[in-house]
């Protein structure tokens, strides 16, 4: 416990400022830049405590890049400096749609936005895929890893079921796979 | 004003289904959004997301544009503290615990389990919106394009987008 007490205070309103800036200048995946700026410029977490909050977010419901902030926040500043990496985070994105949903509105209709719209969704899905397929090579390792995520798609997509009945039933079973004693051939990431 | 505790309770509710990611809850947005409340239509609803690819930080904070077209400001608000307040506060109650947690066997097994299923559930919305959004070949072809570039090489997603945008101005632009 010594150690933590010897380490200087890190403030509320620096906390918001950092994460402010991650949000405010975090273009594509927002993972890198968290990365860099927490880990390596402002050395608040090292390497291997990122990659356990990175792993704690993936769990868990809401944005990792949300998840990470409050987790952090929490870390350094308690529930004070968690709200603050939280809204800092969040704020410049939320006004940037804001502004961008209501152009949308008043524009949306003409012949020059909807087609550059149609292009933006094209790309956007094949980015969406990218990240996916990335997410995939490092976390799926057996041939049950895949039938859990085939039989979800189907489930969802084919058979029309709720994400969260989904998530429940094949979520349930894909854990007592898993379950403890049980050692499945599987990578340790 | 009447719509507001909807609206909270729609983007809480699909905030508790981004495991992995906010493509997650992708379908069940849809229906509630689309479907249901006829809040917007389909197409805004997939423009909105890729639109919301451009803009910086986490990447659903096109939920904040659907609270403003339906109720204002105040909507606006509403939608983003429902969105974001109870997955975090759950996040904060879990971080606090996690330490503790780690005697607790079942932490693993819980953590292999879900990481196939929200992979699953990922790939499902990304379908659910490749459906819309991939109406052509041309558009088959970005997307396609997109991912492959992703693949191969390390591009800031964001200049793909543009890039969309760009063949989009030139090749569906009626003349």
């Amino acid at each position: 416990m010594t150690e933590i007490a010897a380490k200087p205070k890190i403030s509320t309103g620096d906390i918001f400022l950092e994460f402010l800036l991650i949000g405010a200048t975090s273009f594509g995946n927002i993972v890198p830049y968290l990365r860099n700026s927490l880990v390596i410029k402002r050395r608040w977490i090292d390497d291997q405590g990122f990659v356990e909050l990175m792993s704690i977010s993936e769990t868990l419901p809401g944005l990792n890049a949300t998840n990470v902030a409050v987790l952090l926040g929490d870390r350094l500043a308690g529930l004070p400096g968690s709200t603050a990496a939280l809204v800092g985070v969040c704020l410049p994105g939320a006004l940037v749609m804001y502004l961008a949903g209501i152009a949308y509105h008043i524009h949306g209709e003409r012949p020059i936005v909807t087609a550059m719209l149609k292009g933006v969704a094209a790309a956007s899905t094949g980015l969406v895929l990218a990240t996916i397929v990335q997410l995939g090579r490092k976390s799926l390792a057996s041939i049950a890893d895949l039938v859990f995520v085939v039989v979800t798609v189907l489930a969802v997509n084919q058979l029309h079921q709720s994400v969260p009945r989904v998530l429940l039933c094949v979520g349930l079973i894909a854990v007592l796979w898993y379950r403890p004693g049980q050692e499945r051939a599987r990578r340790t990431p | 004003m009447k719509q507001l505790p909807v609206l909270a309770r729609v983007f809480a509710y699909v905030s508790l289904l981004t495991v992995g990611g906010g493509m997650a809850a992708f379908p069940e947005l849809k229906t509630l959004t689309v479907d249901v409340h006829k809040w917007l239509t389909l197409q805004q609803l997939v423009h909105l997301y890729s639109v919301g690819q451009l803009a910086p930080g986490p990447k659903m904070m096109m939920v904040v544009p659907i609270g403003e077209w339906v109720a204002g400001l105040a909507g606006a608000a509403v939608v983003l503290t429902a969105f974001f307040g109870p997955t975090s506060l759950l996040t904060l109650i879990v971080g606090r615990l996690w330490g503790a947690l780690a005697r607790w066997r079942w932490r693993a097994s819980i953590q292999k389990g879900l990481a196939p299923v929200s992979i699953g559930l990922l790939l499902a919305g990304s379908l659910t919106m490749a459906r819309a959004a991939i109406t052509d070949w041309i558009t088959a072809t970005v997307a396609i394009g997109a991912l492959v570039i992703l693949l191969l090489r390390s591009v800031n997603p964001a200049l793909l987008v543009l890039g969309g945008a760009i063949i989009g101005a030139i090749v569906f632009l009626p003349r």
